[in-house]
């Protein structure tokens, strides 16, 4: 047998579930990446190397990947305030925000672009007050920036909410009474246990940035060179039917996505020690 | 470190209710001083005040003659252990250990090597010298609880408090870390203040006892003068097995409700009573009465468990096994001369109460 399930192990029917996994899996997540794989190379590899060769594209990827990164690193510490206030905090109106927090997920991304668009607008009731002070945020790579924040920071929140939960009072106060300040306390004592969290819900809001087009699209100008993300430039590849050119620029999104995941996950087991059993890990 | 608490009062908070209330306390220098009670007797939220963890409170806790409110943790030289060890899951033993030396100011805080030998020196002491590179997780319930302790060890503070430190332990690592902790005590010349809700713990290990109920101390005595002279029927309940009998006092002796069960000498004004005795401390006397003994299943200490029926009431008593033997299994009485009498929650010694727990237990003894 392929699996060989622990004895007494809590799930019944271990293997069988684990296979049905592998088969769905497969259907749902491998055959696609595997035809994106697959896709650019059947017209022989001049459209891959076509787009290795297209400096517009590598800009849409510095730009997709650059903004996406400073978006969800932003929204860290954004994000542990904001699960701080929930979790400790007996503030009124609470659980309206405890609500509020996850609409980014339900909203349609379009709506979500055109409305920060129109808040950071010229005449936004938020740009205009900026752009009095000579800072422009829409249709600049600012504005990308902002819509990604808005994107990105429910995960944060709701990856460090239930660590933050479970972390034993005591803790804090062993930190009091052995003689640390609050500002030691903090950091020696409470944020490296919502480290592997924060990494975590960073690493999500980073992929999900990543390949965010809706929202972004509205509010970035899109000029090619400056405001316009890898997304955007496979649907102008795909409106100019040059297939082969968008599914090229679709896998090197794939690949630079997939090195930057495995380098947050590597970051995640490094804050992680001491933390989870070994061997979980 | 001395500690000396008069008149402590806190509230619950939001609530009238007093989970400490009117408590004072002296623990001298030196001493090792077991808080006892049930569960929500306010034992741990003492500790706590003591160690000024809490909020608010009414009355004063002073420790070496000096409030501590207002002093920074570190001139306080408390050791707190926690219930739960509260350990850093995220550093090595080693580094819980440093943590109290690592986070003092640097002009106050020893160099790396001489925290490095302090550190060695209390993986020594907890008997754990190569676990300094482990981490919280990877060692048994009873060696985080000695991490937790050299942890709070290591600033060498003068009061040791702990919150249930065996808790979670099993019976025989318990009994050695007990008596572990007992030399600990002595070799260092702390004062110790133990919670626990295990009597037996308490007695094994401390000096004295400090007996807790609904935020209050019932009684403050010597571990070896509380089965002899407790305060309340409270104590008496609490500190192991114990039998009751509802009688009255008359003509100089009590005279039991139950049938069967003899009267004795009592020195106490006439009046009902209540009389609390151990299961081993009965006789059963062959022709005193009409009482029936049936041996049962089990026994303590030597001694055997019996049934004995009075009347309409059955109580268990422990007998020594030839004793059985010799007095056959009817026509018995029961003996309880050795009881402690109560009247209205108060104990009738013939001695009157004194103000302080332990000169009323050093009286009744005497």
């Amino acid at each position: 047998m392929l699996f060989r399930p622990r004895r007494r192990d809590g799930l019944p029917g271990l293997s069988r579930s684990i296979a049905f996994t592998l088969v769905w899996i497969g259907l749902i997540v491998m055959l696609p990446l595997a035809a994106l794989v697959l896709r650019p190379w059947q017209d022989g590899s001049g459209a891959v190397l076509r787009a290795l060769h297209d400096t517009r594209m590598y800009a849409a990827l510095r730009v997709s990947f650059g903004c996406a990164a400073l978006a969800a690193l932003v929204d860290v510490p954004l994000g542990l305030l904001l699960a701080w206030a929930l979790v400790r905090a007996r503030l009124p109106g609470r659980r309206a925000v405890d609500a509020l927090i996850d609409l980014p997920f339900a909203l349609p991304t379009a709506v979500t672009g055109i409305t920060l668009a129109t808040l950071y607008g010229p005449t936004g009731w938020i740009g205009a007050p900026l752009a009095r002070a000579g800072i422009r945020v829409a249709y600049t790579p600012a504005g990308i920036v902002v819509a990604l924040m808005f994107v990105g920071l429910p995960f944060i929140v709701r990856a460090v909410e239930p660590v933050l939960r479970g972390l034993p009072p005591e803790l804090e106060e062993a930190g009091v009474l052995l003689g640390a300040s609050p500002m030691q306390n903090f950091r020696r004592v409470v944020l490296p246990p919502l480290l592997p969290p924060l990494v975590a819900g960073f690493g999500l809001a980073f992929a999900r940035c990543i390949g965010e087009y809706g929202s972004v699209i509205f509010i970035a100008g899109n000029q090619p060179f400056r405001s316009e993300i890898a997304p955007l430039l496979i649907v102008v590849r795909l409106q100019e039917y040059d297939y082969d050119g968008a599914t090229a620029i679709a896998l090197i999104l794939l690949l630079s996505a997939l090195a930057c995941m495995t380098g947050v996950a590597a970051l995640r087991r490094r804050v992680s020690r001491g933390l989870v059993a070994r061997g979980a890990a | 470190m001395s500690v000396q608490i008069q008149s402590l009062t806190r509230h619950a908070p939001k609530a009238s209710r007093r989970l400490l209330d009117d408590v004072s306390l002296t623990v001298e220098d030196g001493a090792f001083v077991a808080l006892v009670g049930p569960s929500g007797a306010g034992k741990t939220t003492l500790l706590r005040t003591i160690a000024g963890l809490d909020g608010p409170y009414e009355g004063s806790v002073l420790v070496d003659g000096q409030a501590l409110a207002g002093r920074p943790m570190r001139e306080r030289r408390i050791g707190f252990v926690f219930q739960n060890y509260a350990l850093f899951r995220h550093m090595t033993v080693a580094r819980n250990i440093s943590f109290g030396l690592d986070v003092l100011p640097r002009r106050a805080r020893p160099d790396r090597a001489a925290i490095a030998a302090r550190v060695a020196e209390l993986l020594e002491l907890i008997q754990l010298p190569a676990l300094g590179g482990a981490y919280p997780d990877q060692l048994s319930g009873g060696q985080r609880q000695r991490v937790a302790l050299a942890r709070a060890l290591a600033t060498k503070p003068g009061l040791l408090l702990l919150d249930e430190p065996f808790g979670a332990l099993d019976p025989i690592v318990r009994r050695q870390i007990r008596r572990w902790l007992r030399g600990l005590h002595d070799q260092l010349g702390l004062t110790t203040i133990l919670v626990t809700h295990d009597h037996e713990e308490a007695l094994e290990v401390a000096d004295r006892l400090v007996v807790m109920q609904d935020g209050r101390i019932v009684q403050d005595a010597a571990a070896e003068m509380l089965d002899v002279a407790p305060a309340t029927p409270f104590v008496m309940e609490f500190l192991g097995e114990a039998l009751e009998f509802a009688g009255r006092i008359a003509h100089g002796r009590f005279e039991p409700d139950d049938q069967d069960v003899l009267s004795f000498p009592a020195g106490a004004g006439e009046g009902p009573a209540t009389a609390f005795l151990r299961p081993h401390e009965t006789r059963l006397v062959a022709g005193g009465g009409a009482a029936r003994a049936t041996p049962l299943a089990g026994g303590r200490g030597g001694l055997r468990r019996v049934e004995v029926a009075l009347g309409a009431r059955v109580v268990e008593i422990l007998v020594p096994p030839e004793r059985l033997d010799l007095i056959g299994a009817g026509g018995l009485g029961l003996e309880i001369g050795r009881a402690r009498l109560f009247r209205d929650g108060v104990p009738l010694t013939g001695a009157p109460p004194a103000a302080n727990g332990r000169e009323r237990a050093r009286v009744a003894a005497g």
